[in-house]
């Protein structure tokens, strides 16, 4: 049974990484660059519903809404402020660029809010569920969040395939100069990439914060990395690529954190990002690209 | 005996058959041509003959050493040099380090000798130094010697990826649409120094080529390639002559 | 002609160094240093060596490595526990250290190659983000490290210091999470600055020499250089140990300048492996007089900033962002090259021509 839970927070907390994953692989996608600031829009997020719920006594559902509008908005105006003007320049200097935009980040926090950690209440008000005389408990957040991923997946994939705006996502990532040419908006199109990713890391935000209910302008740093982990282990770009590295990275760091050391649990998952790797260059779902000689 | 024996080359991508039992044999000394339209597959036997891509099937020698399925590297130092249809350079290095380069199996000193400049790099480097600008003035690039290989003018850039082939010392030289983006004039000079080469260093040459007047003026030999297969192959006159060549070129 | 230019461009940056040094030498000795700059320039040594030897991977290797902090950590980890098993065995503290700098050397060179193989057939981002695992795994491995040295030899073990099974004499030399402590203090400004000296001569030797031809012209163009018989893997491996070996000396630096060593996401995690990319990019890709003045610069900068306590890592940020955005967005580059002066005098000059 105890297996079960631990496959169950596995699967819940893959579920997170998950969503911020998404964002990671749209980005790195479409704008063809690490965003490495994403985790700390993670951050922002969880620290938006802090503020309007705990302080000053919003709803939990509208305190979400919110902060989805506020990341929503700070993700649009970070592309335009940092990233549009280096579109062209070398791919260094915009992965130099988000790493201050991170920087900042976490030091705009570490001035608003401190350094100490804060009590996350969590937003989730459904009941935990118990099974098997309550040898097996899955609680709401869990429920919440795998079914919140779930949703995601579907309107995420409905939404490239199915509008105009998602199929102009698919060509501009494709090939960004014939999409220009065949008359999409490429700028608006990577700042609607940019808000989505932004928007889904303010609900992975939510529930990553009240999975663990500690919050400080760090908080987003670490998930972030490994969300981008678990992007390039499903293969960067792929979007069902995301959800499955998300889900198996969770499940691989929990079950290591019971089984065999929950300091070592950070290791494990990076070795085998490294195997996968050396087994499929471009991860899981990665396409595999030659180069024309 | 020829230096290079191609025997039933083969290669398929996927389901595609790039190239079919595709024969080449080429003597000492001679400067070869492989013609044909575009995508007949002409790159691709070069890849092959270069160790780029693994042939599926058939056998490469030169020299009557087997060489098929040898890497990039070890072929290179069997003795085959080439140029690349789309200029590759070492952009950021100078035109003489591109050279130099290029000797760097002929001319051998340790990293460690490197690194504290012992009297061994010295002199190594004197004699790299004397060879790479002799190979640039065969081509009149000695005095662009220190300038960047990439603000170089197109044409020279050309040149400067044959001095970097022949600077590997090798007995073939393939040359990748060596006149592609060059005008009349350009061509002609080029033509000069082809031959010159072939004069000059005792150097077997294949290239492939579209501008025919470069084709007819200097080639011996012919293959024509078509859809992945050998049209038709021989002395140059003869070729050109082949009706079936000549539909293949100008369709129906 | 060109020889003689990059030998007095080589000159340049030495002297700029010794320069420094014996300006930083005279403040001290007339006493205008503050005691926080003095408490800066053993730690400004490490993170130029850093920076430089980073540079030979990004700039001259041309791969980009986000966990370049993993071989400090190794240098640093292995050198300090060298010298805490030898502090009795060898009474001279200098030739203690050089032994312990060499080994650090050696370990973290090691470790370059064993990660190397594996890491540097994987492209561009990809590479990047195994580099950055492979940081990560060292930091947390050292986390759960325990040897303690007695009369028996030494023992290890994962689990804590109890279960090393020490006898009385014995004692715990790297204790898990805890690290190492009492370390001697054997880092000075003046070995840091020599150590910097040895790193410019080994890192701008090796771009002259034939191998370091080889690795730029394996980053230009892999397949060309493979067309010219260079030996791609051998070539990167050797750039990138070289790198890795010349970070472990810095670590042997940082872990003999303090008294307590441990591994912290702070200092040895991939934040210290960004925050030295940042030095090499600001200053240069390829730069290596530029990654020296840049990590001094980035370095002594939040130090400066101290008056704006809270907000100065915010300024920092920022300062960062605007550099990036003003150095390498295409239309600052075009503004820059409109206004530099040389084109205006050029301009200028042709001006007059016409008259």
């Amino acid at each position: 049974m105890s297996f079960l839970n631990y496959l169950i927070n596995g699967i819940s907390l893959g579920s997170v990484y998950a969503i911020i994953a998404l964002g990671y692989t749209m980005v790195y996608g479409i704008a063809k660059m690490l965003n490495f600031a994403h985790g700390d829009v993670i951050m922002v997020g969880g620290f938006v519903v802090f503020t309007m719920s705990s302080r000053m006594g919003l709803s939990p559902a509208l305190a979400v809404l919110v902060s989805i509008i506020v990341c929503t908005v700070l993700g649009i105006t970070i592309e335009k402020i940092a990233y549009k003007p280096l579109r062209g320049a070398s791919s260094l200097a915009v992965l130099i660029t988000a790493i201050g935009v991170s920087y900042f980040l976490q030091n705009l926090a570490l001035l608003v809010f401190g350094s100490d950690t804060k009590l996350f209440t969590s937003v989730v008000k459904i009941p935990a569920i118990q099974f098997a005389d309550g040898q097996l408990t899955i609680t709401g957040e869990t429920i919440v969040t795998i079914i919140a991923c779930i949703i995601i997946m579907i309107v995420l994939t409905l939404f490239i395939k199915k509008t105009k705006a998602g199929q102009a996502m698919l060509a501009v990532s494709e090939d960004r100069g014939a999409a220009e040419l065949m008359g999409v908006n490429v700028n608006a199109t990577i700042s609607l990439t940019f808000a989505i990713g932004s928007g889904l890391a303010a609900i992975a935000g939510v529930l990553l914060c009240s999975v663990y209910p500690s919050l400080n302008p760090y908080t987003g740093s670490m998930p972030g990395i490994k969300a981008f982990v678990a992007a390039v282990f499903g293969g960067i770009g792929s979007i069902p690529g995301a959800l499955i590295g998300g889900v198996l990275l969770g499940i691989i760091e929990i079950l290591s954190k019971a089984y065999i050391s929950s300091q070592l649990s950070d290791a494990i998952v990076f070795a085998v990002l490294i195997i996968v790797l050396l087994v499929k260059p471009t991860g899981l779902l990665g396409k595999k690209i030659s180069e024309k000689v | 005996m020829a230096m290079l024996d191609v025997t039933n080359l083969g290669i398929s991508f996927g389901g595609l058959r790039a190239v079919d039992s595709f024969e080449l044999h080429i003597k000492k000394g001679e400067l070869y041509g492989l013609i044909g339209p575009n995508g007949a597959g002409k790159t691709t036997v070069f890849n092959m003959l270069t160790g780029v891509y693994k042939p599926t099937d058939g056998t490469i020698k030169l020299d009557d050493k087997n060489i098929t399925g040898m890497k990039t590297t070890q072929i290179n130092q069997e003795g085959i040099a080439r140029t690349f249809q789309n200029i590759r350079l070492f952009k950021e290095l100078s035109v003489l380090d591109n050279v130099k380069v290029g000797l760097h199996n002929g001319y051998q000193y340790s990293t460690i000798t490197g690194i504290f400049r012992l009297p061994k790099y010295r002199k190594t480097e004197k004699l790299m130094n004397e060879k790479a600008m002799e190979l640039l003035a065969v081509f009149d690039l000695d005095k662009e010697a220190n300038l960047l290989a990439s603000n170089l003018p197109y044409g020279k850039q050309r040149k400067l990826e044959i001095a970097r082939a022949l600077a590997t010392n090798p007995k073939l030289l393939l040359l990748d649409e060596p006149a592609a983006g060059m005008n009349p004039n350009e061509t002609k000079e080029l033509m000069d120094t082809i031959q010159l080469i072939r004069d000059k260093f005792d150097m077997t040459i294949l290239l492939i080529e579209h501008d025919m007047k470069l084709v007819s003026g200097i080639c011996e030999k012919l293959t024509v390639l078509n859809f992945g297969q050998v049209l038709a192959q021989g002395e140059t006159s003869e070729v050109l002559n082949n009706p079936e060549v000549i539909k293949a070129y100008l369709g129906e | 002609m060109k020889k003689l230019n990059i030998n007095k461009d080589y000159l340049i940056t030495y002297g700029m160094v010794v320069a420094f040094y014996i300006i930083m030498q005279i403040l001290q000795g007339t006493g205008n240093l503050s005691s926080l700059f003095k408490g800066l320039l053993v730690p400004l040594c490490v993170y130029t060596i850093m920076a430089v030897s980073l540079n030979l991977t990004v700039g001259i290797l041309g791969e980009l490595s986000l966990g370049h902090a993993g071989f400090m950590c190794v240098g640093a980890f292995s050198s300090a526990f060298f010298s805490m098993c030898m502090k009795d065995v060898i009474s001279s503290s200098l030739l203690r250290f050089v032994i312990a700098i060499i080994i650090s050397a050696i370990v973290a060179a090691f470790f370059g190659i064993i990660i190397g193989i594996p890491v540097l057939r994987l492209k561009g981002d990809y590479l990047a983000i195994v580099t950055l695992a492979f940081g990560e795994i060292i930091k947390n491995v050292i986390n759960i490290l325990y040897v303690g040295k007695d009369g028996n030899g030494l023992h290890i073990s994962t689990k804590d210091s109890i279960s090393l099974g020490l006898a009385e004499d014995g004692k715990v030399i790297i204790n898990g999470a805890q690290g190492i402590t009492g370390t001697p203090n054997d880092s000075t400004f003046t070995i840091g600055i020599i150590l910097l000296l040895v790193t410019l001569f080994i890192v701008l030797n090796f771009m002259n020499s034939r191998s370091g031809r080889a690795v730029m012209a394996i980053r230009d163009n892999r397949i060309a250089a493979e067309s010219v018989g260079i030996n791609i893997s051998k070539y990167k491996l050797m750039a990138f140990a070289i790198s890795a070996s010349l970070a472990g000396v810095a670590g042997a630096l940082y872990a003999h300048n303090l008294s307590t060593l441990n591994a912290m996401p702070k200092n040895f995690g991939y934040n210290m492996s960004i925050m030295i990319l940042v030095y090499v990019v600001l200053g240069g890709i390829g730069n290596i007089r530029g990654s020296i003045i840049a990590a001094t610069v980035l370095t002594v900068l939040p130090e400066l900033l101290r008056g704006f306590s809270d907000y100065r890592m915010l300024i920092y940020a920022i300062v960062l962002i605007a550099m990036m955005l003003f150095n390498a967005s295409p239309k600052a580059v075009e503004w820059k090259e409109k206004h530099s002066i040389k084109r205006m005098i050029a301009s200028k000059k042709q001006a007059k021509e016409v008259e």
